[in-house]
Formats: structure tokens, C-alpha cells, sequence
């Protein structure tokens, strides 16, 4: 029993290793999409660095444990043995092996989180608000005059597709806001995108842009990215807002310069 | 030595004091062995729903409809009725289950045992903490009963989703202020057990029975007792200000401003955050309340199967205490993409990579334990065994999770289900079987099938491999979580995976059936169990199986020795009994 145990660890460890390393299960792809971004290499770069890591402590640790069992499973002759070097060696091969990877990681990581969250959006950066509401988004550009109109959040009528509560009426900077229900940004242009909720928490994430932010209701967030491959991707939202969060989606467009010109101005007219 | 005799106390008689409103420890573990029973099962048919409507989402389950008339009419589910039965999931899993099997089950039954007392400290507060739990699950099951549903905000309870009431939507209304009821009451029992357990391990020891020579599952038990009274001191008021949000008007986690539903809210001032803060503070140390208790029982299985101590009790001990102290500085990794400010990430992220120290030394003690033994395999140290390679398969998926910048891109996804379910989830489960299997002779005087235990154990370990191992390929694609329904075009070719976890996890429960057979038909018809019949040394060891009412029968056990005297040679065999005045050494 002890060696059949043994026989299917290695099995487990050696297949779970399988689709990490083949990037396929069952048919479908198991990887990461293609990175669209400029920072997300960084973060790229590190996840494949701890795979291997961990990859390798996982099936070492399995295959140790499996030999283990194989060979003393059942023993009854012969002197008990103790581990050369006893707890000492453990303690300090867990300090010394553990302890770097932890923190060559932890500071190799600390620069790809730097390049999302610690440089601020370059000043010419493209302005792009976006609101998320149960169960949609909503991206707002400012127009001609290049300022937003100030949000009213009892002026919110999803009827009347007034989905910021802007108060064109007494506002005249909110008159030429463009709001869509999808983000399109030119390509190669960095974006700082500021997020604000409508109502309960939700989260913007595109994976080919390596971004996850929540939305939090009561705070002024803001990400910049800049994405570096014209396509279409999807943005979908992954903080559990109510019964349509499997459902809350919208579009990422990221186009020619020449063709989100055009875009922009189809939509102010 | 004279050992002194104290007056035999005789057990009370009748029905109810006996076996209901009972005082008696051991009658109190069981019950709460029998209450984490019923939620793990209630929680896996849920888990089977949610996996069934994933994959095929219009077959009708049948019965699903008489559950709940608005939530699966005819069977077929709504997507705030999976999104109900995830949170009833969760919540039953991690309280009633995870909290109550390891900790409070085997703890109350064993610990004042394995420190030779006669009961717990306080006996009364014992029977209130069983039943405040017993309370908190019937007012968790009611909210399956109300009008418009059972709570949907996940077992996170995230606000203002969970405290703008229904506004915001099915699952919103009774159903979530009995969720939060439901976890202020279980809050209550906790912390009252806690102290228990923490004044029976300090006051009550018998004579010998020194700190270092308690066994390492009370050890455990005692380290999980004091994280626990930290974590649910907090979670307890959290609840109470989540319930005045919901019923009193006040804003504690509501900001100004929020239009739900076309409605403008009245509340001001609060922030969503300050929830997500307080409930991680708690959240975080209970995935250790959850997994010591665990390392604990294992390392007592394994001590014995292997017939040799571990390469070092007290580092082991070290580690959890380590593990306990750690596991307050790292709630943050919770949070990084939630808007808090960056900085505080990276000093988040940094305890969370280092905490694997400790628990990587524990590893490695096991598997060089292990080197030069004479392993007996039973099914109590194959699941012991077990725990080890589902405790390294979480462990290590913890490694991306604990840096922010892989965070952004896992947090969410179906990495972080498979990452939690395997090291809290499975691996204390496991820790859960490992200690059935080896305390079930001790506890009803009769043994278990090994046979159906070794199938159940072989079944199990593929079968939760063939679960959550999927899990992770899907996170790195970017499969989110939380979804009752997969229909964004990148998660569609997804399904197939999908379907293989469904049916592994259809499989897999239904193995437990065989556990639950040979838990009911050894409680009744099990061949009898001697008073040692796994050749242990700890004090449990030294009664007849089961125990009498008052543990030792009136007298005054004495310590002579360290938990695990194996490996020598004496009277008995290869072992010696910690109360064995065989080569004794008296410390007092």
C-alpha cells in the first residue's frame, strides 16, 4: 500500500507538471494570453521565474516524499536512522534556500509593481474616466475643451443614458464629454485611466495588459498603461458585485492613431 | 511517587445532561465533530450543485426546485441562486467546518486528556460555546428559507455589496443580516472556546506534564486558541457594525454618493476598505486556525506511525508559534489590488514570502523524519501522509500569490481557488481524516475498516489532485472567479476544463460516501478496539476506549516523560507511555 501510495505521487507530481510545462490541458491553451503592454513583461518575467522555482520545489518535495515513503513503508528489521545533520540542516536549508528565493523575488517583484504603481502617469497622458455600475462600464473622454463635468450621482438616469449624471443643462463643461460603453485607446499612447464606482465594488481586468484594479466605491483610483498591439480585448469585471457580475464585460478597442481620431470624432458629433 | 486520589465523580445521569446539554468534554467534541458532519456534507452537495450548473447550466437538478422555488425554478439554477449557494459554501466550509473539525472537535475531545486533566477549565462556558455554534448554523441555515434568498457577497461579505441591503439586488435582503448574525454569534462561541482551551492548557496540566512535554497537537491546539482569540475579537465587532449598517442606518462601510439600482443611498463617511481591512485581520490568522490544528494531529500520527520522534519537537512548536505571529502582518496580501496604497503592498508582501520560512522548515522536519523509520501505513498516516503533499501543492502556489506584481494578474481567478482550497481546504481536511481514522477507537471503543479507509484515502488524494491541480491552468489564463456562468469569449474554450473538474469532483464526493459508511457502520458493528491500539504514547492512550466520564477514573495522572519515547527499548515493546515510571525522570 505504502509503495502504491509512492508509485502515485510520482504520477501526480510528474502530470500536474505536464500542462505548466506544454501549456495545454484538455485541449485548451493554459497560458497567459500575449502581452500587450509596455510594463507587463516585468510581471511576465516573474511569473515565469517563480514557476520554475516553485515548480521545481513542488515536484522535488513530492518525489522525496514518494521515495521516502517507498523505501521505509513497512519496515520492521534493522535500526532505526536519523537524518544527517537532524533538524539543524532543515532550519538551515529553509533559511538559506527559502529565505533568497524569498527575497530575491520579493525585490525582483518590488520593480515590476514599481512600474505599475510608483511612476505617475506621464503629464500628456490620455485622460480616460471610467465608472463601473452594476452590470456595465462606462468611459468617459472630455471633449473638445478637454475637461469632465462634474458628476452628480442623483442625476444618474441609466434611462436616459445619462450613466455619469452629468448636468449639461448648468454645466457647460460637461456638454462635449464623450461617454461610451467602450474603452478605445490609440496605440502606443499611454493612458491614465481614473475609475470610480457607481454603486457596490467591482474591478477592471484586462489580461493581455496585465492590469487588475478594483473599483471601490468612495475612492478615486487611477491606473496608466500604455498598450502596444492595435486588436480588440476584453475587459471583465472580477469583483463579485451581485447577480450579473458573470455577465459585466465591455470591449477594449486599442487603434491606430489615425483610426481613434476618427472614432472620437464620430462619437462628439 | 504516591499518586494522590481524588473523589470518582460519577457521570450525570438522563438523556439530556448526558448527551445534550452535556459538560463533558468528550461529549462536547463529538457534538461538534457530528455539527462540522453535517456542514462539510451540506457544503459539499453545494459545491456539486455549483460545479453541475457550471458545466451543464440548463439540466434540471432534480429536487433543486423544492429548495428554492425563486432561486432554481425547475431546477435550473439563477445566477444569484450560485452565487447564494458559493456563499453558503464558503461560510460553511471555513466556520463550520474547517474552524470547528480540527480545532474545536478533536481539540476539546483530546486536549484536556493529553495534558491529564479531568475536564476542560471552565465546563459550563464549554457547553455555552457548542451551543452559541449550534446557534450560529441554524440562523446560517435559515437564511436559505427567506423571501428573497440567501446572502450572494461571497463569505468575504466585500461592502457595500453586503450592507446596502436590497437595493442592490437578490441574496441582499434577510438573507445577508443573518449572515451576519450568524458569524457575530459564531464569533462569540470561538472566543469563549478559546479561553477555554488557552486556561485548561496553562492551569490544568497534571503533575509532569511540563509545557515541553505536552504532545504536539496540543501544542497546536493551544497556538490556534491564542491566534483565534486575536482574529475573532475582531471579526466580532466587524459583523456587529456590518448588521447596524444594514438595520440602523449608520455608515461604517457605506460611502457618500452611490446610486444602486437608479436609488440614491442615504448613507455618508464609511469606507468599503475598513471592512476589507478588519475582515482580513481575522481572515488571514483563521487560514491558521484552519491548518495548525492540522499540522499538529498529523505530526502526532506521523510521530507514531514512524515509531521515532521528529528531528526536533520544540523547532516544530517554534514554527507554529512563528506561523501564528506572522500570520497578523500579512492580512494586506489580501488587498493588493484593492486601491489601498501601494506601498503598503510591498510591506505586506515581504511577511507573506518570509512566513514560508517556518512552514518550509516543518516541511523539510517531516520529510527528514521520515528518512530511517519504520512507517507503519494505515489509513490515519496515509492521510497524514497525505496533508504533507497537499500542504507543499498550496504551499508553493502561495509563492505567486504573495508578490503583488503576479497578484495583479492572478488575484481573482480560479489560481487563487485552487491555492486556498488545497492548503486550507484539502490539506486540513486531510488533518481531519488522518485524526478520524487514528482517534476513532479512542473515541467509541471500536476500530475502523482499514480496507475502505486505504480505498477512501487512494480515491481522495487523485481525485482532489484531479480537482484543484486544474485550477491553477485556469488561473494562469485568466478564468475568473465568482462566475456562475462562463461566457466571455476567452473563458469559453475553458469549458472542457470546466467539465473535467466537475466530474472529478463529482467522483471525488462521491468517495466520501465510503468514509461516511465505515464512520457509521464501525460506530455500531466495528470490531473492539483495545486501549492502545496504534502502540501510542500520549496520555489518551492510557484509558480504556472510550474513556470514562471523568478521563482518568478519580486518579491523579503523573508525568514522567516526553511525548514521544519511541524507538527505545522497554516492557511494553519499542514505546514508552508518558506516564510509564519506566526510567523516570520526575520534573514538576
Amino acid at each position: 500500500m505504502g509503495k502504491l501510495f509512492a508509485v502515485i505521487l510520482v504520477v501526480i507530481a510528474l502530470a500536474s507538471a505536464v500542462p505548466i510545462i506544454t501549456h495545454t490541458f484538455l485541449g485548451a491553451s493554459v497560458a497567459p494570453p500575449e502581452d500587450i503592454s509596455t510594463h507587463g513583461h516585468a510581471i511576465d518575467e516573474q511569473l515565469s521565474d517563480t514557476m520554475v522555482e516553485a515548480g521545481l520545489s513542488f515536484v522535488a518535495a513530492q518525489l522525496v516524499l514518494a521515495f521516502f515513503i517507498w523505501s521505509f513503508a513497512g519496515k520492521k528489521d534493522g535500526e532505526l536512522k536519523t537524518f544527517p545533520g537532524g533538524a539543524k540542516a532543515m532550519v538551515i536549508a529553509a533559511f538559506v534556500l527559502v529565505g533568497t528565493e524569498a527575497l530575491a523575488l520579493g525585490l525582483l517583484g518590488t520593480k515590476a509593481w514599481a512600474n505599475v504603481y510608483f511612476q505617475p502617469a506621464a503629464a500628456d497622458a490620455l485622460q480616460i474616466q471610467a465608472q463601473a455600475g452594476q452590470f456595465a462600464f462606462y468611459f468617459r473622454y472630455a471633449g473638445p475643451d478637454g475637461k469632465f463635468g462634474a458628476i452628480h450621482p442623483d442625476k444618474i438616469d441609466e434611462g436616459n443614458s445619462n450613466f455619469f449624471g452629468l448636468d449639461p443643462a448648468n454645466d457647460v463643461e460637461s456638454r462635449d464629454d464623450i461617454v461610451s460603453g467602450e474603452l478605445v485607446v490609440p496605440v502606443n499612447k499611454e493612458v491614465h485611466m481614473m475609475m470610480h464606482a457607481k454603486d457596490v465594488g467591482h474591478s477592471f481586468y484586462v489580461r493581455e495588459l496585465r492590469i487588475q484594479q478594483d473599483f471601490v466605491p468612495g475612492l478615486d483610483l487611477s491606473v496608466h498603461f500604455t498598450a502596444t498591439k492595435v486588436g480588440k480585448y476584453e475587459i471583465v469585471c472580477t469583483q463579485l458585485c451581485g447577480l450579473g457580475h458573470y455577465n459585466m464585460k465591455a470591449y477594449l478597442s486599442v487603434m491606430a492613431q489615425d483610426d481613434y481620431d476618427k472614432w472620437l470624432k464620430a462619437q462628439s458629433q | 511517587m504516591s499518586e494522590a486520589h481524588v473523589a470518582h465523580h460519577s457521570p450525570p445521569q438522563g438523556f439530556i445532561r448526558k448527551y445534550v446539554f452535556s459538560l463533558d468534554h468528550k461529549v462536547i467534541g463529538l457534538q461538534y465533530y457530528g455539527l462540522a458532519l453535517v456542514a462539510v456534507f451540506i457544503g459539499m452537495v453545494l459545491s456539486w450543485l455549483m460545479r453541475i450548473h457550471l458545466v451543464w447550466p440548463n439540466w434540471p437538478i432534480p429536487g433543486l426546485g423544492l429548495l428554492s422555488k425563486n432561486g432554481a425554478p425547475g431546477g435550473v439554477m439563477t445566477p444569484e441562486y450560485y452565487l447564494s449557494l458559493m456563499t453558503m459554501h464558503g461560510t460553511l466550509m471555513v466556520f463550520f467546518v474547517l474552524t470547528n473539525a480540527p480545532f474545536a472537535a478533536f481539540g476539546n475531545y483530546f486536549l484536556p486528556i493529553q495534558v491529564g486533566a479531568e475536564d476542560m477549565a471552565f465546563p459550563r462556558f464549554n457547553m455555552m460555546s457548542f451551543w452559541t455554534t449550534f446557534i450560529a448554523f441554524c440562523i446560517l441555515m435559515a437564511a436559505f428559507f427567506v423571501p428573497d434568498g440567501p446572502p450572494l457577497a461571497g463569505w468575504t461579505a466585500y461592502a457595500p455589496l453586503s450592507a446596502v441591503g436590497s437595493d442592490s439586488g437578490p441574496g441582499e435582503g434577510l438573507g445577508q443580516t443573518l449572515w451576519a448574525l450568524s458569524i457575530f454569534v459564531f464569533c462569540i462561541a470561538s472566543l469563549l472556546g478559546a479561553l477555554n482551551f488557552i486556561a485548561t492548557t496553562l492551569d490544568l496540566r497534571t503533575k509532569g506534564m511540563t509545557l515541553s512535554r505536552m504532545p504536539i497537537c496540543s501544542w497546536a491546539w493551544f497556538i490556534t486558541s491564542c491566534i483565534a482569540l486575536l482574529a475573532f475579537a475582531v471579526l466580532m465587532p466587524a459583523c456587529l457594525l456590518l448588521i447596524l449598517d444594514r438595520v440602523a442606518g449608520t455608515s461604517f462601510f457605506i460611502p457618500s454618493g452611490l446610486n444602486i439600482s437608479d436609488h440614491l443611498q442615504p448613507h455618508q463617511g464609511g469606507s468599503p476598505l475598513l471592512w476589507q481591512h478588519l475582515f482580513w485581520f481575522f481572515g488571514h490568522p483563521e487560514v491558521y486556525i484552519a491548518i495548525l490544528p492540522a499540522m499538529g494531529i498529523v505530526s502526532h500520527i506521523l510521530i507514531n506511525s514512524m515509531r521515532k520522534p521528529m528531528l526536533s519537537h520544540k523547532v516544530l512548536i517554534y514554527c507554529m508559534m512563528g506561523i501564528g505571529f506572522l500570520s497578523y502582518m500579512v492580512w494586506g496580501h489580501h488587498m493588493f489590488v484593492s486601491g489601498m496604497n501601494p506601498f503598503s503592498s510591498l510591506v505586506f508582501s515581504f511577511p507573506t514570502l518570509i512566513i514560508t520560512i517556518p512552514a518550509t522548515i516543518m516541511t523539510l522536519i517531516w520529510l527528514g523524519s521520515l528518512y530511517g523509520s519504520k512507517l507503519r501505513i494505515t489509513s490515519a498516516s496515509l492521510f497524514a501522509l497525505g496533508f504533507i503533499s497537499m500542504f507543499v501543492a498550496g504551499g508553493v502556489s502561495g509563492f505567486f500569490l504573495a508578490q503583488p506584481s503576479i497578484d495583479i494578474y492572478l488575484h481573482a481567478t480560479y489560481f487563487v481557488v485552487g491555492h486556498f482550497h488545497m492548503v486550507m481546504g484539502v490539506a486540513a481536511i486531510f488533518g481531519i481524516f488522518a485524526g478520524t481514522y487514528f482517534w476513532f477507537p479512542k473515541m467509541t471503543g471500536r476500530m475502523m475498516n482499514e480496507s475502505l479507509g486505504k480505498l477512501h484515502f487512494i480515491l481522495t488524494i487523485i481525485g482532489t489532485y484531479a480537482i484543484f491541480m486544474p485550477f491553477h491552468y485556469l488561473g494562469l489564463v485568466g478564468n475568473v472567479r465568482r462566475y456562475s456562468a462562463f461566457v466571455d469569449d476567452y473563458l469559453i474554450p475553458l469549458i472542457p476544463v470546466h467539465r473535467f473538474i466537475t466530474i472529478a469532483a463529482l467522483l471525488t464526493g462521491g468517495a466520501q460516501l465510503i468514509f461516511l459508511f465505515n464512520l457509521i457502520y464501525s460506530r455500531f458493528a466495528g470490531p473492539k478496539a483495545s486501549d492502545n491500539p496504534w502502540e501510542c504514547t500520549s496520555l489518551e492512550w492510557t484509558m480504556s476506549s472510550p474513556p470514562p466520564f471523568d478521563n482518568f477514573g478519580g486518579r491523579h495522572v503523573v508525568v514522567y516523560h516526553d511525548p514521544y519515547q519511541y524507538g527505545v527499548k522497554s516492557s511494553t515493546g519499542d514505546y514508552l507511555m508518558q506516564d510509564s515510571p519506566e526510567g523516570a525522570e520526575v520534573r514538576t
